[in-house]
């Protein structure tokens, strides 16, 4: 036998590094949601449409104004981040008093009139973004080939993630902020400027989900339903490590691509098959369970495990009862 | 204000419909001859199909009016049928039952074109699919009240699959959109790998639509095989490839797109793309009728028909002149009109239409350019052989449509 159940071990250690590159984004989407939803209590459907955008803006200034990777790593956040800002001001604002359900609304409403627009203008096929210079090729493991690029992509995200972690959590910046969280208005009283807190906030929120958006141009072709196809899964993400709680969305981003690898390898059908599939009754009483676990049905995996944990933990992972 | 962009409304919703002139009247029923193109229109297929289909469709009914003078009235309507089989048969229910839409064309995934397929049989309209592949439209599942236009899987596999086995491509990988299309893509191309004396080593399926096809392309990668071959269609086919030149496995295996359209090769770029073989129906830069209908396609400067497009023009016109020719829309005189007469156009020369539905015609075996080879805009493609309808196509013998006699 060439390895554990018919997935060779370099392929599996394959696998879990590709895990790992596809937790990194999770992670740091799942982070902005995570954010925006402890502060603002808003559930910012338009993060999968803020996230395309920063992946288009970033094709935009390559093609029209000749802007490098480098600057559309730092521009398009900001940009975008602004624009997250004013949508806070014009429109968000109005909502803070009301249900969860009118933020979840009005954001989804927003998502879907900018992502028409981008495919009005630029197709669905979308266009390709290459990767620059320095991080083109990749280094051959013995194992597998490792793309520079992926690399880069989770240690910028890593670094981002745990940033945001510690500003949140331990400087008195972030005290405010989880302060806002507990007691607006006593927060106020002390002097603070909450709302212009909130609108930061939001900008920031968004600007992260921009940041993974030209982080992940030169992976994925930039299309304007890149953001919509991930951003349910992403808000699973979020679901199981706890709504707005930050560490959760971090370790569970990372964790669950880590599980959505080992599911895509075929691992876990394979060895369920050699176990079970000789047992006459268990082989059929297992056999659903291993068509869940097969590489075709990685795309639910996510949300088997949302199911399971809302049924154990109803507040996510890392969440707290309120 | 109000009322101007009302009548604006109401000018542009006549402009499709189309006066009447005297004379021995075809017998129309309901007075016009309605034409559904129900497509993806947002989704992943929107670009090869989608606006652009409609698009071509208005152009066929214009120039057959033009040219044909027809004393009925010709409407298009349209609508968005999400890929999704039970959205757009709902659909084509509606539009039959309270539109009285007489032909539907388009339907770009199997899943819907079957689904519309059934439904045109009970109600007794027409089907001219032209976007959706899967070989069971005109085989296990055809029926007489539909043409298959533009190409199938069976087609892609006898193109792309003979001339990359020939090329030295022996031993095969698969990586497979899990849905009908998918399957049936994998399953006649790697008969025609085993025919060829090839290899099929295995293969995995991956859901549809999927972004990242890393772990497998891994998996493909570690299987050895010197041809990893794409089941797949539009942006899981681009994210494939852009991956695996990132993963390295490019050009050290070679990766055969089974089905790419020239919107897919225009969005990957020269770069990515140069040197791979594809099979088409149509290609836009192959002689002077094919560029005159592409430049009168091209709506805003940005688009180039895609083979789907093109079929969705001859389809129509074709149809149109059958019931021109017929004197009737009457669904069974018109099939019978349309079987009986060869297609000439741009799109297809001396194609004909098979007792199972199947348009015959020749279809192209295309090489992408190098990106120095490619001199203005949607240069993309080599012509390296044309494959002749006969052979382009599952041949009669081996189909096991129930309308064929054997």
């Amino acid at each position: 036998m060439t390895g554990i159940f018919g997935v060779s071990i370099q392929g599996l250690f394959g696998q879990l590094l590709v895990g790992l590159l596809n937790g990194s984004f999770y992670a740091i989407l799942s982070l902005g949601l995570a954010i925006i939803f402890g502060l603002l209590n808003i559930i910012n459907f338009a993060h999968g449409a803020q996230y395309m955008m920063g992946a288009f803006l970033a094709w935009i200034g390559m093609r029209y104004l000749g802007v490098n990777y480098w600057w559309a790593l730092l521009l398009s956040p900001l940009l975008v981040g602004a624009f997250g800002m004013l949508l806070e001001r014009g429109m968000l604002k109005k909502l803070y008093k009301l249900d969860h359900l009118y933020g979840l609304l009005l954001t989804f409403g927003l998502a879907l009139i900018i992502e028409g627009l981008f495919r009005y203008r630029f197709g669905i096929s979308g266009e390709s973004y290459p990767v620059t210079e320095l991080l083109a090729g990749g280094k051959n493991l013995g194992f597998m080939f490792l793309p520079k690029y992926r690399v880069w992509v989770v240690a910028a995200s890593l670094v981002v993630c745990f940033g945001t972690w510690f500003v949140i959590e331990r400087t008195k910046l972030g005290s405010y902020l989880r302060a806002g969280t507990e007691n607006p208005q006593l927060l106020q009283a002390f002097g603070v400027n909450v709302p212009l807190m909130i609108t930061l906030t939001y900008g920031y929120g968004v600007a992260l989900a921009a940041f993974a958006g030209v982080l992940a141009a030169p992976i994925f072709n930039v299309n304007p339903v890149m953001g919509s196809n991930l951003i349910i899964v992403v808000f699973a993400v979020v679901v199981v490590g706890g709504m707005g709680s930050i560490m959760g969305s971090i370790v569970t981003g990372i964790g669950l691509g880590l599980i959505e690898g080992i599911v895509k390898s075929g691992m876990i059908a394979n060895l369920l098959s050699s176990a079970f599939d000789s047992v006459p009754v268990a082989g059929s009483i297992v056999y659903p369970i291993k068509l869940l676990l097969s590489p075709e049905a990685s795309a639910v995996t996510i949300f088997v495990i949302m199911a399971i944990v809302l049924l154990v933990r109803p507040a996510g992972l890392f969440g707290r009862e309120r | 204000m109000k009322r101007k962009l009302l009548s604006a409304l109401i000018c542009a919703a006549l402009m499709i419909h189309v006066g009447a002139t005297a004379g021995a009247a075809t017998k129309v029923s309901d007075g016009v001859v309605k034409i559904g193109v129900l497509t993806d229109m947002s989704g992943t297929y929107s670009d090869l199909a989608g606006h652009g289909s409609l698009v071509a469709v208005q152009m066929a009914v214009a120039d057959f009016i033009a040219k044909e003078k027809p004393d009925f009235k010709i409407e298009v309507i349209s609508a968005d049928h999400q890929n999704k089989g039970d959205i757009a048969a709902i659909k084509a229910r509606e539009w039959i039952d309270t539109e009285k839409v007489d032909v539907i064309v388009d339907l770009v995934t199997t899943s819907t074109a079957l689904a519309v397929m059934k439904v045109a049989k009970e109600k007794d309209r027409i089907t001219l699919v032209s976007g959706a592949a899967s070989t069971p439209i005109t085989n296990e599942q055809c029926t007489d009240t539909n043409v298959h236009w533009t190409y199938d899987t069976y087609a892609l596999a006898v193109g792309t699959g003979k001339a990359v086995v020939k090329q030295g491509g022996k031993t095969w990988f698969f990586l497979t959109a899990d849905y009908a299309f998918g399957k049936s893509l994998e399953k006649n191309t790697s008969d025609v790998v085993l025919k060829e004396g090839g290899k099929v080593l295995g293969h995995v399926l991956h859901p549809f639509p999927a972004q990242d096809f890393s772990s497998f392309l891994l998996q493909a990668q570690s299987s050895g095989a010197q041809v990893i071959g794409l089941a797949n269609a539009g942006n899981d086919t681009i994210n494939a490839i852009k991956q695996a030149a990132e993963f390295g496995i490019t050009p050290k295996q070679s990766l055969a797109g089974l089905l790419m359209f020239i919107t897919d090769v225009h969005s990957l770029g020269l770069r990515a793309t140069q040197g791979m073989y594809l099979t088409t129906g149509f290609y836009w830069d192959m002689n002077d009728e094919t560029r005159a209908f592409s430049k009168r396609f091209d709506w805003d400067n940005r688009h180039k028909p895609t083979m789907v497009q093109a079929g969705d023009y001859s389809a129509t016109y074709h149809y149109l002149k059958a019931v021109k020719a017929a004197g009737t829309d009457d669904t069974k005189a018109v099939m019978a009109k349309m079987k009986a007469t060869p297609i000439n156009d741009f799109f297809a020369k001396n194609g004909k239409i098979r007792v199972d539905g199947r348009m015959v015609h020749d279809m192209y075996l295309a090489q992408v350019k190098k990106p120095e080879e490619s001199k203005y805009a949607w240069d993309y493609y080599h012509i390296r052989q044309v494959i002749p309808a006969d052979q382009a196509f599952m041949p009669l013998s081996e189909s096991v449509c129930p309308l064929v006699k054997k």
